[in-house]
């Protein structure tokens, strides 16, 4: 039997949207960046190689907690032995990417994008989904976007980390204090992007002030919760920034690292 | 200066209907409604369209335009081409009763789901007194005009009719929230409710609520995220729960 909106008594109508405009383009290039971010990143964390030139580390091999790691790149030492599957010795990226891609799969504004962009649920606004059926969050497996929050204050613990790589690159190639280099530059934009990110997000909102019910009882918090939503009305753009920029910080890692390019130091 | 407008107007009922061809002048600064107006003045006596106020406060004549959830009264005739055709029809999310007019009662049957705002059961007439912080939040929401462009757009029950059943759409879920951030609301377990009775889990935030909405209300970023925010602190989220267990 027919539903959606060519269910009975119904305006009868044979095509699922009447849109004029272009509402295609906007999850074609969700997915275009989406799926060249998750292709360039498989490949990064499978090459296993050119993550760290001293003091540069890759976001995503930070922190290197393996003890396959390069040498000089465990900030916080390297717990996790040598795991080998099918002969194939697996990454250290392996160990931690889980929790930065948690965020970012649960987060509020990527839900939209590939709810919309992938599953086409729908495609773009009063157009009809292919679905025949729907369930949305109720259950398994999407139910798991719940957890959103655990995974933001995962995501802080990797802020603070890649915040101490970025204070880190203050330093020379023989890790002298006092140095400045394009490097540099790229990794503090790089926690920059990502603490943006973080403190616009939807669950900080709620955590800061949101779940309040008296604002005027609690008026730090009401300031701060203020900030945030400031920040909150950009959540999307800063997706976006930092999610670009945690892959050219990558790319320029893995350009320094492979002595294609020297890491310029301006002093 | 009038000009030649080309419409396609749906025309029907519940059992059958199809688009219409009409052509109609319209005048500068004119909206749809006015050129609707038109041609059941002139060519169409009988076409069925809803409207009031024309001043897009009423929320009577929200129909689609192009295939997009708007208000005819707010849809000025100069967003389109000269030579554009422009196609209206009836809000697909409804059942139809007459051309552009459609059953809403499914938004009326929610609506009295909802709990009505409880104050504290001590609290005199003119006693409340409440500071700006706290009125400013929820007055946002107070701004809809029950177009039911939301509910309309809403794929959960657009796209799916089985939905209607568990799901109560994006404005009385908005409602729900508006109700559980008042600080002199006592209803104790709205956010159960919200998730359990309104079904708040069918709502994948695509945000297209927000985007049709005509008095601007951010819906999904201040009314139904905070709201799953609320029901995670309640349902999902055990240390919360610990937490305000401990604190009673």
């Amino acid at each position: 039997m027919s539903t959606g909106v060519f269910s009975p008594g119904r305006a009868k109508l044979s095509q699922k949207t009447l849109r004029k405009d272009k509402w295609w383009l906007q999850p074609l290039v969700t997915v275009a960046v989406l799926l060249s971010f998750i292709v360039y990143t498989t490949f990064r964390v499978f090459e296993n190689a050119y993550y760290y030139a001293a003091p540069l580390i890759s976001p995503f091999y930070s922190p290197c907690l393996s003890k396959s790691c390069v040498e000089g790149s465990s900030l916080l030492g390297a717990p996790i032995g040598i795991v080998r599957i099918l002969g194939m010795t697996l990454p250290p990226a392996i160990w931690i990417l889980v929790f930065p891609l948690g965020f970012r799969m649960t987060c509020y504004y990527y839900r939209k994008a590939y709810y919309r962009s992938f599953w086409m649920s729908p495609p773009a606004c009063a157009v009809a989904e292919p679905h025949a059926k729907y369930s949305g969050e109720t259950k398994p497996p999407l139910i798991v976007s719940n957890g959103h929050r655990w995974f933001f204050f995962a995501g802080l613990i990797f802020n603070l980390i890649l915040t101490a790589d970025a204070i880190l690159s203050f330093r020379n190639e023989k890790l002298q204090w006092g140095h400045v280099s394009v490097g540099t530059f790229v990794l503090v934009a790089n926690a920059t992007a990502l603490w943006l990110y973080s403190f616009s997000c939807h669950t900080c909102r709620h955590t800061i002030g949101g779940r309040l019910k008296h604002f005027s009882k609690h008026p730090v918090r009401y300031k701060a919760w203020t900030a945030v939503s400031r920040l909150n009305t950009k959540h999307q753009n800063f997706a976006w920034i930092s999610l670009i920029i945690v892959a050219l910080t990558d790319f320029y890692v893995l350009l320094v690292a492979s002595h294609t390019i020297h890491n310029y130091y301006l002093f | 200066m009038a000009r030649k407008i080309n419409l396609k107007i749906w025309r029907g009922t519940s059992k059958d209907g199809g688009l219409q061809d009409v052509t109609v002048d319209a005048n500068e600064g004119e909206v749809v409604l006015d050129v609707i107006h038109r041609v059941q003045a002139t060519q169409m006596n009988d076409l069925a369209v809803r409207w009031n106020c024309k001043a897009g406060k009423c929320g009577s004549c929200s129909m689609e335009i192009n295939g997009k959830p708007r208000l005819a009264c707010m849809t000025q005739m100069a967003n389109f081409a000269e030579d554009e055709t422009i196609t209206i029809t009836p809000l697909r999310a409804f059942p139809v009763i007459k051309d552009l007019v459609t059953d809403v009662s499914y938004n009326y049957e929610k609506a009295l789901k909802v709990p009505a705002f409880q104050p504290p059961a001590d609290m005199k007439p003119g006693e409340p007194r409440m500071q700006q912080v706290d009125v400013e939040r929820s007055q946002e929401f107070r701004k809809c005009i029950e177009c039911f462009l939301c509910q309309n757009v809403c794929h959960v029950i657009r796209d799916h009719e089985e939905n209607k059943e568990a799901y109560s759409g994006p404005r009385f879920l908005m409602r729900m929230a508006e109700l559980d951030m008042h600080p002199l609301d006592t209803v104790k377990n709205r956010k159960e409710m919200a998730q359990d009775e309104h079904g708040l889990g069918f709502c994948n935030i695509t945000k297209c609520c927000t985007e049709v909405c005509p008095e601007h209300i951010h819906i999904t970023d201040n009314a139904l995220i905070p709201l799953k925010e609320r029901v995670v602190d309640v349902k999902f989220d055990p240390l919360v729960r610990l937490s305000s267990k401990l604190r009673k």
